[in-house]
């Protein structure tokens, strides 16, 4: 009777993560599309203007797009080499006492408060990076990429750390066998045979970089050009939404194009996770005996 | 193993227990808030982030002098307590720019009936780095800064360094002021309702974060309003056309009208205040509330 009541309890939990994330799908549907009879699709998605609060307000959101594919591709590129280079060193190289320290520290660095992260970013890496780059302004794409990556980071070394260790020892022993060193082992056996397992881990890592809204509307600079490099201030879609919402009035159009912005950064964040648990499911049927 | 499965349940059980004592206590203290309409004794002040500070200086005087009320404050943009007051969510609605039109369309329509008290006011400094040899600028200089037709502080008589501009984002009153008051020029022979921020212009999310870039950053520009202007920071004098004089910002040159970009500092009510909410405005408008405004570094209304 008890195992019932249970069991009950627990489908009525998965439900409820079902019903909310369509009731959120619904909401971000109701209150984004209408905004599409005022400006079509081509020209939302495509346009360059960003002047919600003029008359008549314009809504194009191609800086903010670009924005996003920068500075995620910024966090990606220095997120991904760090990343794997540390799960390898951890599943191949380092003694297990090494292993069992620097893991949970890594997994830390994912407990940190995205404002805090936006502060150091703000306080210490932007005028670096000022000075380092002479760029006009330290708070651009470059800054919120590298926070991010930092942010990212703990979810690739994780997963891609997981994957390598679940490659059968046999494959290590083998390698070894035929005289293979370290490096040849990690280079050879361990990253190709783990190879969608990091797939997925960057996915993921991807994932997180696209939604985090904080830290880049703190030191991503804000501007609303369409950023043609990296060393530009900038406005992610994220930041674009939490800098527009408090002024708008419910309803009305600028609500209604953030709401747009919602949902197209739910369908990127939607595909990567897709993506990323088809290759990780992939991964996992490999190695099943 | 076992006893510290033991522990680890009644340690969730105990954070349980408080969560849940927590919401209830929370809910209790809010259930008399209600939105403020002048028959309870205490009520919330949202809004603009320029007067914030200052409504949390009155709000502590005369909850000193009235300890049975209770006053929030807080101050997260004009645009956010203006739709607060439109939902009906909050008593008074803090705003440094005027209501629009729409937005009295939208409270209408919502039963809320906006009336406006100015409680002060505000002269918005322009801000440089320390280092910048650039003292003083006209309105239709600023305004070519900010709509984009001068980048290089070069063509203002500076170094050859390009120009980064700052500002406040969409959410904030002053976003909207400095707008129509600078870029657009209002009341100037030249005034131009067409012009906009340009898109080199960085929006900021607060008032401190563009000082601070300021202070780090001599290619910057930025306007925070007086209040904020730090030592860290050099304020320009602002001349309202080429051959007018040029004006520091200062609370006297700002009461006396000569400071070009001075803006009064609202509060918005539903209907006329009664009760509690207006026995609060009458003692920011006494002379010991106006006696504050100037403590805290803005602009006693006359």
């Amino acid at each position: 009777m008890g195992e019932r009541i249970i069991e009950g309890g627990i489908f009525l939990a998965s439900l409820l993560a079902i019903v909310v994330l369509l009731g959120i799908v619904a909401l971000l549907l109701r209150q984004g599309l209408p905004i599409f009879s005022y400006a079509p699709p081509w020209a939302f998605l495509f346009g360059t203007r960003w002047y919600p609060v003029s008359e008549p307000p314009t809504f194009g959101i191609a800086p903010f797009f670009v924005a996003t594919l920068w500075v995620t591709a910024v966090a990606t590129a220095v997120a991904v080499p760090v990343g794997v280079g540390c799960a390898a060193y951890l599943s191949e190289v380092a003694r297990p006492a090494i292993r069992e320290t620097v893991k949970p520290i890594i997994e830390l660095l994912a407990g940190l408060p995205s404002v805090v992260m936006g502060f150091i970013g703000l306080l210490i890496l932007s005028p670096l990076i000022q000075s380092m780059f002479n760029l006009n302004t330290g708070l651009s794409g470059l800054s919120a990429g590298i926070m991010l990556s930092l942010m990212s980071l703990p979810v690739i070394v994780t997963v891609s750390e997981d994957a390598m260790r679940a490659i059968p020892d046999d494959f290590r022993q083998a390698a070894y066998a035929l005289g293979a060193t370290k490096w040849e082992v990690v280079r050879y056996v361990a990253i190709p045979a783990a190879l969608s397992g990091i797939a997925a881990a960057i996915m993921l890592g991807i994932g997180r970089a696209i939604g985090e809204t904080m830290t880049v509307l703190m030191i991503a600079g804000g501007a609303l050009a369409v950023p043609v490099t990296p060393t530009v201030p900038m406005m992610p879609m994220t930041a674009a939404i939490a800098s527009g919402i408090g002024n708008a009035v419910r309803g009305g159009l600028q609500y209604q194009a953030l709401f747009a912005i919602g949902l197209l950064l739910f369908l990127m964040t939607l595909a990567v996770n897709l993506v990323a648990d088809t290759v990780l499911e992939r991964q996992k049927r490999k190695f099943q005996r | 193993m076992y006893s510290r499965i033991i522990t680890r349940k009644w340690l969730t059980l105990a954070i349980a227990a408080l969560f849940v004592t927590a919401v209830v206590l929370a809910g209790c203290g809010a259930t008399p808030n209600g939105n403020g309409n002048g028959d309870t004794l205490s009520f919330s002040i949202t809004g603009s982030n320029t007067v914030q500070p200052l409504s949390v200086v009155w709000a502590e005087a005369f909850m000193n002098q009235r300890p049975e009320v209770s006053i929030a404050v807080s101050g997260p943009g004009s645009g956010v307590g203006i739709a607060a007051l439109i939902d009906g969510t909050t008593g008074i609605a803090q705003s440094s720019r005027l209501i629009r039109q729409s937005e009295i369309d939208q409270a209408q329509a919502n039963g809320i009936n906006p009336y406006q008290i100015t409680v002060a006011q505000d002269a918005l400094a322009v801000v440089v780095h320390p280092s910048n040899p650039v003292t003083e600028l006209t309105i239709a200089q600023l305004s070519a800064i900010y709509s984009g037709q001068i980048t290089n502080w070069q063509e203002l008589g500076g170094e050859d360094l390009p120009i980064v501009v700052l500002s406040r984002d969409t959410n904030s009153g002053t976003h909207v002021f400095f707008k129509e008051t600078i870029v657009q020029m209002r009341g100037l022979p030249t005034e131009d309702k067409s012009l906009e921020y340009g898109p080199n212009v960085l929006f900021l999310p607060s008032t401190s974060a563009g000082i601070n870039e300021t202070a780090g950053n001599p290619r910057a520009i930025f306007y925070p309003g007086l209040a904020y202007v730090t030592a860290d920071v050099q304020a320009l004098a602002i001349k309202r056309t080429a051959d007018g004089p040029d004006v520091l910002p200062s609370v006297e040159t700002a009461k006396d009208g000569t400071y070009p970009v001075v803006r009064p500092l609202l509060y918005y009510t539903n209907g006329a205040p009664t009760g509690v909410i207006k026995d609060f405005i009458d003692y920011c408008l006494s002379p010991a509330g106006q006696a504050k405004v100037l403590e805290v570094g803005y602009v006693p209304v006359q």
